[in-house]
């Protein structure tokens, strides 16, 4: 009875998630409720919308020239490869999937063009996309008492990390109690450098400079050996994390600056979201008629859990977010079909042991525990394929393996846990 | 059923789809969409508003095929084609301008490609990777299988299977290039991992009944144990099949041209995965295993 109340009320939660903004009922009118999570200075808002990719509902599209100026003619082609490669990581950084980073040419002048869709907050997109990020660490030259210390360069730069992440400050070196940090990791060698300043800094502050502009100047304390060291300032968490995203990216290799912004629609027509969506819906009728046809009342049951899948993943789609492309929808589709094979599986198992001559209720159980290993090790193989795609791609191949994740680990839990409950619960 | 007899069969079947699909590739190679080759990018604004299809007439009558069009503000549409040279260009605009009722080029831009080189070597390496991966699962997993057989002979026969599947669509889609001028683009690239990361999948099912046949039975040759496996596990292997098939059908028929040949490759690829796993995987890896038993028949 209990497995009856969970999942009766996952079905609820994603009713309530899927539901479109605002719902009537006869007098009743039910509004979609969103997300609003602040803990430990993260926050995590989602309105419970559909992310829908470029090709479905456009975006936002940013040219941007190159100045290509104080490189030599052969040096050109990859200079303008580099760039490309390290504002598509930045892009990726950002969080926003399915986006399309090209370079273009007109005459000899080279261009960057960035399509990002949906962006909700364009102009942090465009200032973590635009500056160079060059970092450079300096100590004092000249020690005047009371006066503005002046400061000179150091070897130690940007090109010497190897890692810079957002951490919250604990107090003493490490920044204020709560406060954002950017903790940055060195290369070997870096690590050497900045040994070599701080051990002859000690007393002294040690300068880091963000494009030419301090950024914060604390003093050395001891020399710092194993290369690690915190960059504190009056940050937000989300200038941290744009500061992250510039450091660990590297400096941009080419000078950019932004020729226009303009708002794009989608590249395929709003009647091809309409076409895959009832292609979809005659996919799932298919396959429901096709299960009750072969298992009957057990039949009926793994329908309710793929509905559930269904539901479970579109839920979870909005949630994580998930950007929805014509393919990736494509590839919902299909996955219904994946979805029962862990049920015909076990269903499958089920008739053999009734065929071997087990009692109905010992073939179930044996059914479900010996089409274990088989579900276990086939979807292991694919959660494997799509970890190291999603782990090893970048752009579109990334989104694509997260929804393969998605689906694989919903399916798994749809058609095992559920319809096992649900099988106990009929034969009780 | 005596899958294991007609072997040699199925092996002449899978290579009679796979050795003029793999002559296609080496002579003509694929057909690269303009998202691997990069193309042309015209900004047109026009005096009033007009539908994309007014727009894609206007371009196809200069024998030109646009890729896609967006609409921005202020009547601005983005145009994206294969390359064209400033005549083309300047040709295109005066019929945009004549058939429209007023429009002129904003920009015009040779673009490089949206999957790039990096995207496509990554992939490659994430797929190299992860084929690594499922022989190292598989071999653990399998690990229970009793001597002389070894759980490697499993995983890697998995693998070979997959690239089985891999060429199949290629070297289909090599020739639909060639004949059918169909061309491959970044949804190719996403259909073409959707089968990867099932047609393993597909294998494991049947290779997991071999494993527990083979300590029920332990007395029974390899070949009889496959046969058996394969039988047991046919129903399921079909099923899941249709299920699979049907969904995709209902996406040929319903789900829009611009998907088409996505999904006509996943089709292919699927098909060729359920094929592969019954058909190749087993005989092959009865071939491969039996050999370490030869005392035993």
């Amino acid at each position: 009875m209990r497995s009856l109340v969970y999942i009766t009320s996952l079905f609820l939660v994603c009713f309530v998630a899927l539901m479109p903004p605002r719902l009537s009922v006869g007098p009743l009118t039910l509004y979609r409720p969103s997300i609003r999570i602040n803990a430990l200075g993260l926050s995590f808002v989602r309105d419970l919308s559909f992310k829908l990719g470029l090709d479905l509902k456009g975006g936002s599209h940013l040219a941007y020239s190159l100045d290509t100026s104080g490189i030599s003619e052969s040096e050109r082609d990859h200079s303008v490869q580099a760039t490309r490669a390290n504002i598509e990581r930045r892009v990726n950084l950002l969080g926003v999937s399915e986006s399309l980073v090209q370079t273009a040419k007109v005459a000899s002048d080279y261009r960057l063009l960035v399509e990002l869709p949906g962006v909700t907050d364009i102009n942090t997109a465009l200032s973590t996309i635009g500056t160079t990020a060059k970092l450079d660490f300096r100590e004092v030259k000249t020690a005047t008492p009371g006066a503005q210390p002046e400061f000179s360069s150091t070897d130690l730069t940007g090109a010497d990390l190897k890692s810079a992440v957002v951490q919250f400050g604990q107090g003493a070196k490490n920044g204020a109690v709560g406060q954002p940090v950017v903790a940055i990791e060195f290369t070997p060698s870096g690590s050497q450098k900045f040994a070599e300043i701080t051990k002859r800094n000690i007393g002294q502050p040690l300068a880091i400079f963000l494009d030419d502009q301090p950024v914060t100047a604390p003093t050395v304390q001891e020399a710092i050996l194993d290369g690690r060291a915190v960059i504190s300032g009056s940050f937000t968490v989300d200038d941290a994390k744009k500061l992250s995203i510039q450091l660990t990216a590297g400096a941009l290799p080419l000078p950019i600056s932004i020729l226009e912004q303009r708002n794009i629609g989608a590249t395929l027509g709003s009647e091809s979201v309409t076409k895959s969506l009832f292609a979809g819906l005659v996919g799932l009728v298919v396959v429901w008629l096709f299960m009750l046809a072969n298992y009957g009342k057990k039949g009926l049951l793994a329908n309710l859990a793929l509905t559930l899948y269904v539901a479970l993943s579109l839920s979870l789609f909005k949630l994580i977010p998930v950007t929805l492309t014509l393919a990736g929808i494509a590839g919902f589709v299909l996955s219904m079909g994946m979805a029962v094979d862990a049920n015909i599986l076990i269903f499958e198992r089920i008739k053999e042991e009734l065929r071997w001559g087990r009692p109905p209720s010992a073939a179930r159980e044996l059914g479900f525990l010996r089409a274990w290993t088989s579900v276990r090790d086939s979807n292991a193989s694919s959660l494997i394929t799509a970890g190291i795609l999603f782990w090893f791609g970048s752009g579109s191949v990334r989104g694509f393996a997260l929804t393969l994740i998605v689906g694989i680990l919903v399916s798994l839990f749809t058609s095992i846990t559920v319809t096992k409950s649900l099988l106990k619960l009929w034969n009780s | 059923m005596e899958f294991m007899k007609y072997k040699w069969l199925y092996f002449a079947i899978s290579l009679l789809i796979l050795i003029p699909g793999l002559i296609s590739l080496a002579a003509w190679g694929l057909r690269l969409s303009i998202d691997f080759t990069g193309g042309a990018l015209i900004e047109v604004q026009t005096r009033e508003p007009v539908s994309e299809d007014r727009i894609r007439r206007s371009v196809l009558s200069q024998n030109l095929e646009l890729s896609s069009v967006q609409t921005s503000t202020d009547n601005t549409y983005f145009l994206r084609l294969k390359p064209i040279d400033q005549d083309q260009h300047d040709q295109l605009v005066n019929q945009l301008n004549s058939d429209l009722g007023g429009a002129f080029s904003l920009r015009f831009e040779t673009t490089g490609p949206v999957v790039g080189a990096e995207l496509t070597r990554k992939a490659i390496l994430a797929v190299v990777l992860a084929s690594a991966a499922i022989v190292a699962y598989i071999a653990w997993s399998f690990r229970s299988v009793p001597r002389p057989y070894s759980s490697w002979k499993f995983g890697l026969t998995a693998i070979v299977a997959l690239l089985h599947d891999v060429f199949v669509v290629l070297g289909l889609f090599s020739l639909f290039g060639h004949f059918y001028h169909v061309e491959i683009d970044a949804l190719f690239v996403t259909a073409l991992l959707t089968v990867i990361g099932f047609s393993v999948h597909d294998t494991i099912v049947v290779f997991d009944r071999i494993r527990e046949n083979l300590t029920k039975f332990p007395r029974l040759s390899f070949t009889a144990i496959a046969d058996f496996s394969l039988t047991e596990t046919l129903n399921r292997s079909l099923n899941t099949s249709v299920t699979v098939l049907l969904t995709l059908t209902a996406l040929l028929l319903f789900g829009g041209t611009s998907i088409r040949w996505f999904v006509v490759a996943l089709l292919i690829g699927i098909t060729s995965g359920t094929y592969s796993s019954i058909f190749n995987a087993t005989p092959l890896l009865d071939l491969w295993e039996s050999r370490s038993k030869p005392v035993q028949k």
